[in-house]
């Protein structure tokens, strides 16, 4: 068995106006990988591509050790799937779809079905049609999880939830991950939510992975420093510094490979450092798709 | 062993893992953690704050250095057996505070002298409020 849930190397999709470029992306056994980036930066491409519902151009992709798309029929017994365009039958009820599963797949957890409805708050008997958009993505959910499958893979499960929906899919999806056969790949505009439960972080942007890594050291690398420039001094251009602003005598510097020795560069010009802050990921997310559109020239 | 809430502050500015790490602290220093007691795994301990593994495992990866729990491979993760761990839990937090308050007195030019001028000053405000 591979310690990777999904690999994919080289991955290339073209379309007229998009592309996705060379995507290398690996999630361990046993993690959360949350992916996020802009709307239409090629999320949801390279998690159908994953799934096998498009077929890239070039490129390996391997899901459970499957590759993909030509084994997908084996992969997807292991692999829950949720999406937004993903339909239920509107005139049957919740508990129909749930005994719907469970003939198909061996692994359903009936006790946990129950809880989880029980959880999300839904009822067996209600039919589709009659559901709110939260109650829709809640049971999709309910559908995937009591599968118990050893990969999910969820394109924006939170989004259009209330603070308490949120909270509950949240919770259901750490508490997977007590298990530590069991691997998530989550797509999401919530950089809260990815910043709480990832352990890796892949960042896309225009169909370019522009970091992927574990989270604790990718936070660890961003911090924004607050200087005092007394007059006459000049910053000093430092690697590591993606960003600086200077209105007066103060100015704010953005770092993206921080070190101590970075602030204390700073103090030998002659400025005074302030504070170092911690970034959130909110904060780092929109610094990044900046720093690196100004990269590209775009 | 089980340990009732943990819950991660939003609007705390501080990372994570160093809000897991205060928490397990206060657990140990208030007394419901004690000395050389196991301690949830990781993995457990993730679930029950809602956060990734990986946050927690980083807590636990600082929490050893500081020598405040010990990690047996295998065997999982206890509280340091270390007498008086809870007490010098309470001075290392009194030390961070003097220090943050002398790195502030140092930016606005104060002499030492000064500063214990305005830490006496500050401990009669104390007893004062507290005699009201």
């Amino acid at each position: 068995m591979t310690d990777f849930a999904i690999e994919l190397s080289g991955v290339e999709k073209k379309y007229r106006f998009f592309s996705l470029d060379h995507i290398d992306l690996k999630v361990p056994q046993g993690q959360i990988m949350g992916l996020i980036g802009p709307n239409g930066a090629g999320k949801s491409t390279t998690i159908r591509i994953l799934m096998g519902l498009v077929h890239q151009d070039s490129g390996d992709v391997r899901v459970l050790g499957h590759q993909m798309p030509a084994e997908q029929v084996a992969a997807k017994w292991d692999v829950g799937f949720a999406s937004e365009d993903m339909r239920l039958y509107d005139s049957m009820t919740v508990g129909w779809h749930m005994s719907f599963i469970q003939s198909i797949f061996p692994g359903w957890d009936t006790a946990y079905a129950q809880l989880l409805l029980k959880r999300f708050g839904l009822r067996a008997e209600q039919k589709i049609k009659g559901l709110s958009h939260g109650q829709r993505v809640k049971a999709t959910l309910l559908l995937v999880l009591a599968r118990k499958p050893k990969l999910l893979v969820l394109d924006e499960p939170t989004t259009g939830l209330d603070p308490v929906a949120r909270h509950e899919i949240l919770r259901e999806l750490t508490n997977v991950m007590a298990d530590e056969g069991r691997s998530i790949l989550f797509s999401s505009h919530n950089t809260q939510d990815v910043e709480q439960i990832s352990d890796q972080i892949t960042f896309i942007d225009r169909g370019r992975i522009i970091d992927s890594m574990d989270k604790e050291l990718y936070l660890d690398r961003w911090r924004r420093l607050r200087l005092e420039v007394p007059l006459g001094i000049k910053l000093p251009v430092l690697p590591g510094i993606i960003d600086v602003i200077q209105d007066g005598r103060l100015a704010v510097a953005t770092a993206n490979a921080f070190d101590p020795d970075l602030a204390m560069a700073y103090e030998s010009s002659g400025a005074h450092v302030h504070s170092v802050e911690n970034m959130t990921l909110e904060e780092i997310f929109v610094a990044n798709v900046e720093h690196s559109r100004e990269e590209v020239g775009a | 062993m089980n340990g009732g809430p943990f819950i991660i502050s939003q609007s705390d500015k501080r990372p994570m893992y160093l809000q897991i790490m205060e928490q397990i602290k206060q657990r140990i220093v208030v007394g419901d953690w004690t000395e050389g007691q196991p301690i949830p795994s990781i993995r457990q301990l993730a679930v029950d704050f809602q956060v990734s593994v990986i946050t927690v495992k980083r807590a636990y990866l600082e929490l050893e250095r500081e020598r405040v729990i010990v990690t047996q491979q295998g065997k999982g993760s206890r509280v340091a057996s270390s007498a008086g761990l809870g007490a010098r839990l309470r001075e290392l937090e009194l030390e961070q505070h003097l220090e943050q308050a002398t790195r502030i007195a140092v930016q606005l030019g104060l002499q030492p002298t000064q500063l214990e001028e305005r830490l006496r000053e500050a401990g009669d405000r104390v007893s004062e409020k507290e005699t009201i």
